[in-house]
């Protein structure tokens, strides 16, 4: 085999050369044709969103031309529609309210990050832990460690999975940033329950673990968690997640109790963690109510569309509400109890009610009673 | 974070998996590789916590560098000659990282271990990340760079053109099939660390040399996040090994990945570098000499050729024979002279070959001129139009190709090409590596083995069939590659815009059928196709 030619070793570079390529140096046909022309953008100007996501997942309704060229042993290839039972008369209509795309993402999560890094350095400053209340400790390191658990499984098994199976880049990159969250989420929990191990003494920096495998007021969360993950249909996954579980059972548990109470149990820190979490919550809550919109007001599909998520709502509120009820014994844990679970469980119901109205749901009998 | 917090925290989040009870996730992708057997490990040891900020600040450098190259007047410099080229790459490439982000949960679901999953999360950001950010460069260049034509339809170009779909394999190659062999195998293991070598770093050198500084930014911050997917990559590879049963598998995926890396890759990227540079110095290294240094050495040599030592047979053969299509067979060269050839139904213009480039080529690949010298002169004299067709449509003695059902490089080695009935259909390809890839290795059972996971080939995979015998002019306006005025074209086979008159339009191109060569091919009788194959692999396709 001969080979290639070997350098001179003398030092050597380009040469920068004036070219004048830059824009407006002549005119000629296009130009000016200076934006993507391939979609049509919500508004006049398309954002540095759209710009960035829409048609980079191709399709072959839109300009695929020769189709997808590798498929499965069973034939389907490239984002099959049919990867769910819920249809739509055009699929890229979606766009992401939030409008995520890499510096947002890497600007809100690294936000976050300094938030609760911040949080923590000064809770550790200020001594803030010693002044939480008889029992807070366990009720930290036993039932908010347990959450992060569910938030973990959720973003690992749930919401990494189903982003690689939307009809769109716009509703698959919405669930990989849902991912982001969720991950990033647990990880804060996890790393605040070893900084609480580290800095008080007795903390039980490993029973969180114990708690989410065996403890029952845990077992119908985790059955839960465990059972959205096993869906196929990747949009039932994301409304049994983010509909049905979230607002029964995600912010029962970080808003309806641990931001309420952890204040009067002398503890600051905990929930400006929690709000982190649910900062993530509202922008993932509306990408989810955006889509589900547009599928329940398609004029071809919005019937079928609200009749597969009626029948959704129907399977999957009883298994979240039995979690969320499994919860209750939490309310009358901590030392200091400031709210009934009921109330909190009543404003649970009401948001999801709200949901279900936008969406044009029926309300199942469950929420009433 | 220190180097002990980060050990400690990293130790932490492993304790965020547990082992289900209840139900357990979804199987959405198979595989045919068992993992029962393998150990766990976690080679990456990335925290969120410290990824979030690291990321932001290496973006912060990015777009700084973005605002500076705009009040630096970069594109003054910039060569159009190579940007015209970044019409064609910056299209294609955001494919594939978003597919590799979508490859991720293939990944995490075939292989049951917590303690990879963590790394493999990680690589599903970065690559949203590398999606987007190439998208964005490109909306500057479009902003910025003298010819906006081509960078404005960018993503419907690089789905419905030829050379999109060629590139479009380096993407659903990942998402699809068997879930180890898309997803590890050809994704990571090959394409990740062996070809982002020559993508993402001696590409950028060539965009320095040539103005821009603004794709060597860009893409250095990607291919700072290529490491850990390498890691996560070499992981499974590992994990994989510990199951004797998956060795033939893998030695059938390495063949495939490798090959057809090499056949897409090698011919994208060896064309920008070779012929979309202005930078002629003769210690500039060559595509080749990159390719020795990048791949063979680095990849082969230090990567594949250790991995003997697991008892794994390593495609030395596909290794020789690459770096011999590189260097003795001109395999780039004959590349970039069919997207000349085919300069109408591309969306880029496509620079000519001058005194200059004629000597580096001859100084670096001894016998360049004798083979394609005459050939870039043609296309120079054919470059404006004046009457005469398109280069494609002149004899100039050379033979449009047949492509290659499975890479869809047209076979343009042609004492290579294979021709074959397969599934009723008679196909060519590129090389015995190419057919045994569509008979052999995509299929149902691969050695007596069943293999009910491996995926297909599928789609219309000659371009040219959708348009067989259509109109140049109607084809050119069915893709939609014309300017605003309505009659210009996008693509030219020249740089030159200061003359409407020198542009071609499709009245220039009306009047000229666009056969496909497959069609044709099934149309013929056994005794004229074997005839026109013995007669296809001997045509010298030399200018005389």
């Amino acid at each position: 085999m001969s080979t290639p030619p070997t350098k001179s070793g003398t030092r050597d570079f380009p040469k920068p050369e004036f070219t004048d390529a830059e824009a407006g140096a002549l005119e000629f046909p296009s130009s000016t044709s200076r934006s993507y022309n391939y979609f049509t953008p919500a508004r006049m100007r398309a954002s540095m969103y759209e710009d960035v996501t829409v048609d980079v997942q191709p399709d072959p309704e839109r300009h695929l031309l020769q189709g997808w060229i590798y498929a499965f042993a069973d034939g389907q290839a490239g984002y099959p529609k049919d990867w769910t039972e819920l249809k739509s008369s055009d699929w890229h209509t979606f766009l992401d309210p939030n409008g995520e795309w890499e510096q947002t993402i890497y600007r809100n999560n690294a936000s976050a990050v300094r938030q609760v890094q911040n949080n923590l350095a000064n809770a550790k400053a200020a001594n803030a832990y010693g002044a939480w209340a008889a029992g807070w400790q366990e009720f930290v390191a036993r039932h908010v460690g347990a959450w992060m658990h569910a938030e973990h499984g959720l973003g690992m098994h749930l919401f990494i999975a189903i982003q690689r199976s939307a009809p769109t880049n716009m509703i698959n990159n919405a669930m990989s940033v849902n991912a982001a969250h969720k991950l990033r989420f647990a990880q804060d929990l996890a790393l605040y329950n070893l900084d609480l191990t580290e800095n008080i003494e007795g903390f039980d920096g490993a029973v969180h673990r114990e708690v989410w495998q065996d403890d029952e007021i845990w077992q119908p969360v985790r059955e839960n968690v465990e059972r959205l993950t096993a869906i196929v249909d990747w949009a039932e996954a994301l409304f049994a997640t983010n509909v049905i579980f979230e607002s029964l059972v995600g912010e029962l548990f970080r808003s309806e109790l641990v931001m309420q109470i952890a204040a009067r149990n002398g503890d600051y820190t905990t929930p400006t963690i929690m709000g982190v979490g649910e900062n993530d919550y509202a922008r993932d809550s509306g990408y989810t109510r955006a889509l589900f919109t547009m599928l329940v007001t398609d004029e071809t599909h919005g019937a079928h569309n609200i009749e597969t998520l009626d029948a959704w709502t129907e399977r999957w509120l009883p298994v979240s509400l039995a979690a969320a009820r499994h919860l209750q014994p939490l309310w009358s844990q901590p030392a200091e109890r400031v709210i009934r679970f009921e109330d909190s469980l009543d404003r649970a119901k009401d948001r999801l009610r709200g949901v279900l109205a936008d969406l044009r749901l029926s309300e199942p009998k469950e929420l009433s009673q | 974070m220190s180097r002990q917090s980060l050990s400690k925290a990293h130790q932490k989040i492993t304790e965020l998996s547990w082992e289900p009870t209840f139900a357990t996730p979804a199987e959405r992708y198979a595989t045919d590789y068992r993992f029962d057997k393998s150990p766990k490990k976690d080679p990456l040891k990335q925290v969120l916590r410290s990824y979030f900020p690291m990321e932001e600040e290496k973006d912060n450098r990015v777009y700084g560098a973005m605002d500076g190259a705009i009040r630096g007047n970069m594109f003054r410099q910039v060569q159009q000659r190579w940007m015209e080229w970044q019409k064609l790459f910056l299209s294609i490439i955001p494919f594939p990282e978003i597919s590799a982000a979508r490859a991720m949960p293939m990944s995490i679901g075939a292989v049951p271990n917590p303690q990879i999953h963590n790394g493999l999360a990680v690589q599903m950001i970065d690559e949203v990340r590398h999606s987007t950010i190439q998208m964005n460069l490109k909306r500057l260049y479009m902003n910025h760079y003298i010819d906006p034509a081509g960078f404005d339809i960018s993503e419907k170009a690089f789905s419905n053109c030829y050379a999109g779909t060629i590139g479009r394999q380096f993407g659903e190659g990942f998402i699809t099939g068997d879930a180890i062999t898309a997803a590890n195998v050809y994704l990571t293991v090959v394409a990740e660390t062996a070809f982002t070598n020559t993508l993402f770093v001696a590409m950028p050198s060539e965009a320095a040399a040539n103005g821009d500084y603004l794709l060597p930014t860009v893409f250095h911050s990607v291919q700072s996040d290529e490491s850990r997917h390498i890691s996560n990559g070499y992981s499974i590879l590992l994990m994989a090994l510990a199951d004797e049963q998956n060795r033939q598998l893998l030695e059938r995926d390495l063949r495939y990945a490798w090959w057809n890396n090499h056949c897409v890759v090698d011919a994208a990227i060896g064309t920008f570098i070779e012929y979309g540079t202005k930078d002629r110095r003769k210690d500039r290294e060559s595509y080749a000499e990159m390719w020795r240094r990048w791949i063979y050495d680095d990849y082969y040599r230090s990567y594949l050729i250790p991995l003997e030592k697991y008892g794994l047979v390593i495609p030395h053969d596909l290794v020789e024979k690459a770096w011999d299509r590189i260097w003795n067979q001109g395999y780039v060269h004959k590349v970039a002279q069919f997207f000349a050839t085919g300069w109408p139904v591309n969306y880029w213009r496509i620079d000519g070959m001058t005194d200059d480039d004629f000597e580096w080529f001859e100084s670096k690949y001894p016998g360049w001129y004798n083979q394609y010298g005459k050939w870039w002169e043609a296309y120079n004299r054919l470059s404006k139009p004046n009457g005469h067709k398109p280069i494609a449509f002149e004899d100039v003695g050379y033979q449009y190709p047949h492509r290659c059902w499975t890479c869809m490089v047209p076979c343009l080695i042609r004492e290579d090409i294979v021709c074959d009935e397969v599934d009723g259909q008679w196909r060519t390809y590129c090389s015995e590596t190419c057919h045994w890839t569509d008979k052999t290795a995509f299929r149902p059972e691969y050695e007596g083995r069943p293999t009910p996971s491996m995926g297909r080939l599928t789609g219309k995979r000659e371009w040219e069939t959708l348009y067989h015998n259509w109109d140049l002019a109607d084809i050119i306006t069915d893709l939609g590659y014309v300017r605003d005025d309505g009659k210009t074209l996008i693509p030219q086979p020249h740089l030159d815009l200061d003359d409407p008159k020198k542009l071609w339009t499709l009245d220039d191109v009306r009047g000229l059928p666009f056969p496909s060569p497959n069609i044709t091919l099934n149309e013929m009788s056994d005794a004229e196709r074997e005839r026109f194959i013995a007669e296809y692999k001997v045509h010298p396709n030399r200018t005389p």
